[in-house]
């Protein structure tokens, strides 16, 4: 007996080497940390379960009877993140460069399938040179059976991905259909196909970095929600993203004990409109003044600045927040900060997550990129991703909400809960001289007549007051209370039950 | 007395002169520019008169702008505060004619005081020390060393056109006066096209004193000590106190007795300053009178317990002096320290904005002014006394129109060691985010040791700080108090996050003892040992041990912590894995991580900044409103790249040294952040 279980630590003490301590010095040398490693520095200490150490692939070509490392290429298992459950699988590029064989894909499968059955989110720790060309088709299969699960796993259980290292061809499409990737400055790259083929193909030249570095894919391609430093730190954050969300979508989100009285009032938030309404302020510094505590989980930062997307918390419970940025083409919305606000508007909403929209909009980006690039579809898509939700939506106006903007920012015909307006809010058409040239184009070459009906204009409509007679703005409200108001809106909101239509899914204008 | 007074002045003198003005129960006006309609000392006055754009040469500087301002008003007496139109003699005649009191001197003393040679020659008369020196021109170097022996070596030999250091030589005995004279002729040939030369006695070991007068229109004039202004940044004051720790009681009193002399020689009648230079064996020359308020009044009243503007507004209402010489008593130590809206770590640019944070620390009233009535009701007591004269709040724009300078932050003691320890927790105290400050720079200078044996001279910025501020460092007691406290309040927000809802029963998170922080390159493992709601032992792997104690929770942005049971004041922010934390001039990365944690964070690699010295980097939010060069251009040294406009002034970006342009990445008419790269270097 005693035999017996001195084996089975043998056994493990050989898995949990991995590739060996060659392999996982030179993982050192990269500035990487290793598979098990990362596990460690994500799930609370010691609370990781381990499945499947000692499963092994089945591959008999090109020699590869020969390697059976424990564990395939990948440990799995689940853990607690502050005590709350998920479910992890971490790539070892120590073991046949972390390449995905048919039972190393399997062995993902077994936790996807779990965290679906059992409510839990999933977060992937990407780290592979993709498919194991000695297994051919059984590779390909492998990470279909993958993908499959992400996408069941979908709207179900948050999914995260964690790029750590190389992730390329058919590999990127698993992150890619999770709600959030995020990657390591300078350690990690994703692309679909990389700089060689790139070469052969386009005659391009380009660098691994400059294709599908963690720079690419935050500021460009918008494929990642975030970059960090290191390691170390991406896996601090990815811990503190978890602390805002749901463990699955039958959950509430979560709620923790807070230090921040939530009638707390901001006297300078009334000043933060400035007099010239041509001149920008910082949408941040009002969403670090109503959040909790000052803190903000920022999705997105780098893309689309024009809006902010993110998490903060109100009494102690997680809110999303979608906000136009006048600092950033005026805060206007276009192509991508449309798309980017709806993708998060969603994901909010298939986790119950309340969504709080501050807005300041001058309405959209005109010109022919846009018109080309199918802003028409691409602003569809926010305004579609508002009108669906049924989650608890609050809406602050600051100041601009014009034109067709104004009704996609959670307005109250899109089934907003609370809409507040702040007294330097404008609700109109659009803005005071582009209105009076049109109404009054009689009179445009008269500079004085114009200045007039502009004056007129502004007198009439550039208030919230004409909105909230007609019960459009539920109530006007001083700009240092918007705390306290919203708190209280959100309050209320607990209890909100709404449903949609029953239908096989909608057809939103991908 | 005055029913109503009008202040020609805004910012922080303006409310200083409101709250005196309102505890004399008189009323006051406020006059605002465009860009002060929401300013504080608008707030504060009983009623408040626009008087135009911006610019204070188009409002507060336009005399019949404020006179118009004064006759809508209805105000008897107008103080103008310091600066503007304070020392404007035109101003103080404008007034007499339109029978308004002025509240300040005659217009005569404004007149005499105001010129440099007029105010030296009535000085000498009223046997003031002046700089010795030669008034009349040199006419050649054996002239040069006559009279340089005369004045007594050493003696600067200066170019009468002279200025930035060009045409000046200073010279120790005959020889260097016969070489400097000859080389500041030339140079001053060469560069003014003036080769006049002047001769004068050269101080060594300057120090800036200056003596506080009060005179009354009966004749009667006292001096209320004088405070030692110096250290200074290019002739701009930054710290102040009173009394000075370099004068003994007889120099004292002949300093002021010849500042009373000068006064009542031009028949002064208010609150003036008589300036003077003092040399290391503390001869003292005078340079000039300022005929108005100064700046750095409050350290006075701090000690002496008069309130100036009370005073002032007194004398201009004819009162007699109800003080005398002997009723002056100079009580305990207190230091200004003068907060700038200037980025020190970027050579001190001035910095504007909207202030997303401005709170001062505490006021605190104790010593001579509180004895005397004159804090009543605007402080609590306690054994240090806090002082901030200040005209901005949170959510107040910093623009760019006006003097840099935002508050004036004063602390008393009965010893000056207490008085500069009391400033640095007030320092520590004060939040102000959302522009660059000197609040580092003036801990820095707290904590110099010059100026901690009040050893400094006029030249202790410029010899100290030779390359501009680049930060401290602290020492490592200093690193270990505030591990101890990072750890301690890192302890309580990981304790708070394993009580998130959702949790798998039985299955919590223990939250764990063992800690490492990480700071200015230095790491402690350190022990949490006997933790509450008030405090927590943190034990170092050296044996040694402090208590912390505080009642910080996760969020506050200022941490009032006792360390051992001394204070420790810190400003707290959020970074991935720790704080960040600003206190005693410092500006630190705290990581607080588990063993495990740190461990492994080790393995991580350093990541050097990117070099940028290849780069045109944008240094404020701006739009590029035109593009001098296009790729490929060769550029030289000097060479004008491109034009940023912020805050409606145009910036030219120059090259740094010659190059070639390989890449433009901004356009004309993009609006940019700072650091944007806007173009690159080959």
């Amino acid at each position: 007996m005693k035999d017996i279980l001195t084996e089975l630590e043998d056994r493990r003490a050989q898995a949990r080497l991995g590739g060996g301590q060659a392999r996982i010095d030179a993982q050192h040398g990269r500035g990487k940390l290793t598979a098990r490693e990362r596990i460690e520095l994500l799930l609370d200490e010691d609370s990781f379960e381990e499945f499947d150490m000692f499963v092994a692939h089945r591959c008999t070509d090109f020699g590869m009877e020969k390697q059976k490392p424990a564990g395939d290429g990948v440990i799995t298992g689940w853990g607690t993140i502050n005590g709350r459950m998920v479910y992890v699988f971490s790539q070892d590029f120590t073991v046949f460069g972390g390449s995905l064989s048919e039972t190393h894909a399997q062995k993902i499968c077994k936790i996807q399938d779990m965290a679906i059955q059992n409510g839990a989110p999933v977060i992937g720790i990407n780290d592979s040179g993709g498919a194991r060309i000695q297994e051919g088709v059984a590779s390909l299969a492998g990470y279909a059976e993958v993908f499959q699960r992400n996408i069941m796993a979908s709207g179900v259980v948050p999914q995260i991905s964690l790029i750590m290292g190389p992730c390329a061809g058919g590999a990127v499409y698993s992150p890619a259909m999770t709600d959030f990737i995020f990657m390591v400055r300078d350690t990690s790259y994703m692309f679909v196909t990389g700089p060689d083929v790139v070469k052969t193909v386009t005659n391009e030249q380009v660098t691994a970095e400059e294709l599908g570095g963690a720079s690419t894919h935050t500021k460009k391609s918008s494929v990642a929600d975030g970059a960090f430093e290191n390691d170390v730190e991406a896996l601090a954050e990815v811990r503190r993203l978890v602390d805002f969300l749901p463990l699955n979508n039958r959950e509430k989100p979560p709620v923790r004990p807070f230090f921040d009285e939530p009638g707390r009032v901001e006297e300078s938030l009334d000043t933060l409109i400035p007099e010239n309404a041509n001149t920008p302020y910082d949408m941040k510094e009002l969403i670090h003044k109503v959040a909790d505590e000052g803190d903000f989980f920022e999705i997105q930062e780098d893309f689309a600045k024009n809006i902010i997307t993110g998490f903060i918390r109100l009494e102690g419970q997680s809110v999303g927040v979608v906000a136009n940025q006048p600092m950033v083409l005026a805060g206007c919305l276009d192509i991508d900060s449309s798309r980017k606000a709806a993708r998060f508007v969603r994901f909010c909403d298939a986790f119950e997550i309340p969504i709080l929209t501050l807005v300041d909009v001058p309405g959209f980006l005109p010109g022919t990129g846009q018109e080309y690039g199918g802003v028409i579809k691409h602003g569809a898509k926010l305004l579609f991703a508002y009108g669906e939700a049924t989650v608890p939506k609050v809406t602050v106006i600051t100041r601009k909400a014009y034109g067709g903007a104004y009704d996609v920012m959670a307005s109250k015909h899109l089934r907003g809960d609370f809409n507040y307006a702040w007294p330097t809010a404008e609700i109109a058409v659009m803005g005071a001289k582009g209105a009076t040239e049109i109404i009054h184009r009689g009179d445009l070459g008269n500079a004085e007549k114009i200045a007039k009906h502009t004056a007129d204009y502004e007198e009439r409509f550039a208030n919230p007051f004409v909105a909230a007679e007609r019960g459009f703005i539920d109530e006007v409200i001083m700009p240092h209370s918007t705390r306290r108001r919203i708190s209280k809106a959100f309050a209320s909101l607990r209890t909100k039950k709404l449903t949609n239509p029953w239908k096989k899914h909608d057809n939103i204008p991908l | 007395m005055f029913k109503k007074i009008l202040i020609a002045n805004r910012g922080e003198i303006a409310c200083r002169v409101i709250k005196t003005a309102r505890k004399m129960g008189i009323q006051t006006v406020a006059i605002y520019s465009d860009a002060d309609r929401n300013a504080l000392h608008v707030k504060m006055a009983d009623e408040a008169v626009h008087i135009g754009p911006p610019p204070a040469n188009q409002s507060y500087i336009v005399i019949d702008k404020v006179m118009e301002a004064i006759k809508s008003s209805g105000a008897e007496a107008v103080h103008p505060g310091y600066g503007f139109l304070s020392e404007n003699s035109k101003f103080a005649e404008a007034l007499d004619a339109a029978g308004v009191a002025f509240v300040g001197p005659p217009v005569g003393a404004i007149e005499k005081m105001g010129d440099k040679i007029t105010s030296k020659k009535i000085a000498q008369e009223a046997g003031v020390s002046t700089v010795p020196g030669y008034m009349g021109l040199i006419d050649d170097a054996e002239h040069a060393v006559k009279i340089a022996s005369e004045v007594g070596y050493p003696v600067m030999i200066k170019a009468s056109a002279g200025g930035g250091g060009k045409g000046m030589r200073i010279a120790w005995n005959d020889d260097e006066a016969r070489e400097g004279f000859q080389s500041s002729k030339n140079e001053a040939a060469n560069s003014f096209g003036d080769d006049r030369i002047f001769i004068e006695k050269f101080v060594t070991q300057p120090r800036h004193i200056e003596i506080q007068v009060l005179c009354d229109s009966h004749g009667n004039g006292i001096y209320l000590g004088e405070r030692e202004c110096s250290i200074q940044r290019r002739n701009q004051k930054v710290v102040e106190e009173a009394p000075s720790p370099f004068l003994d009681e007889k120099t004292r009193r002949a300093m002021g007795e010849q500042a009373v002399a000068l006064a009542q020689a031009v028949d002064y009648a208010s609150a003036g300053t008589v300036e003077f230079i003092v040399d290391g064996d503390k001869n003292f020359y005078f340079l000039e009178m300022n005929t108005r308020l100064q700046v750095e009044h409050p350290v006075t009243e701090l000690i002496t317990g008069v309130d100036l503007v009370e005073q002032m507004i007194r004398v201009a209402n004819g009162e007699k002096l109800t003080i005398t010489q002997d009723d002056v008593k100079l009580n305990g130590w207190a230091i200004e320290n003068r907060l700038y809206a200037e980025d020190p770590y970027r050579g001190f640019l001035p910095s504007i904005g909207r202030l997303t944070r401005y709170r001062p620390p505490a006021e605190v009233a104790a010593g001579p002014l509180l004895d005397n009535d004159k804090w009543q009701g605007d402080a609590d007591a306690g054994p240090v006394a806090v002082r901030n004269d200040t005209g901005v709040f949170e959510g107040g724009e910093i623009s760019m129109y006006y003097d840099p300078m935002i508050a004036k932050l004063c602390t008393w003691a009965p010893t000056r060691a207490e008085a500069i320890e009391a400033m640095r927790v007030a320092l520590d105290s004060f939040e102000v985010e959302g522009i660059g400050h000197n609040l580092p720079f003036l801990s820095a200078v707290m904590d110099h040791p010059i100026f901690i044996r009040g050893e400094m001279t006029t030249a202790f910025i410029a010899e100290e700080y030779p390359e501009g501020f680049e930060g401290v460092e602290l020492p490592e007691a200093d690193l270990k108090r505030i591990a101890a406290a990072t750890a301690a309040m890192n302890r309580i927000g990981e304790i708070r996050r394993a009580r998130v809802s959702g949790r798998m029963d039985n299955h919590e998170r223990k939250v764990g003892t063992d800690w490492n922080v990480a700071l200015q390159g230095a790491s402690f493992d350190v022990t949490i040992s006997a933790a509450d709601s008030t405090g927590a032992t943190v034990t170092f792997d050296d044996g040694t041990s402090l208590r912390v104690q505080g009642d910080w929770t996760p969020g506050d942005q200022l941490a009032k912590m006792t360390v051992d049971d001394a204070p420790l004041v810190l400003k707290v922010g959020k970074i991935s894995g720790g704080f960040r934390i600003r206190t005693r001039g410092v500006d630190l990365k705290v990581h607080v991580r588990t063993p495990r944690q740190a461990e492994l964070a080790r393995l991580m690699p350093e990541k050097v900044p990117a070099d940028t010295s290849k780069l045109l980097l944008c240094p404020m939010p701006g739009l590029v409103v035109k593009l001098n060069v296009a790729e490929g251009d060769q550029v030289q040294e000097g060479q004008a790249l491109c034009t940023i406009e912020a805050m409606k002034m145009e910036n030219i970006l120059r090259a740094e040294k010659a190059g070639t342009v390989s890449k433009v990445n901004a356009s004309e008419g993009d609006s940019l952040a700072v650091d944007d790269v806007i173009m690159e270097f080959e």
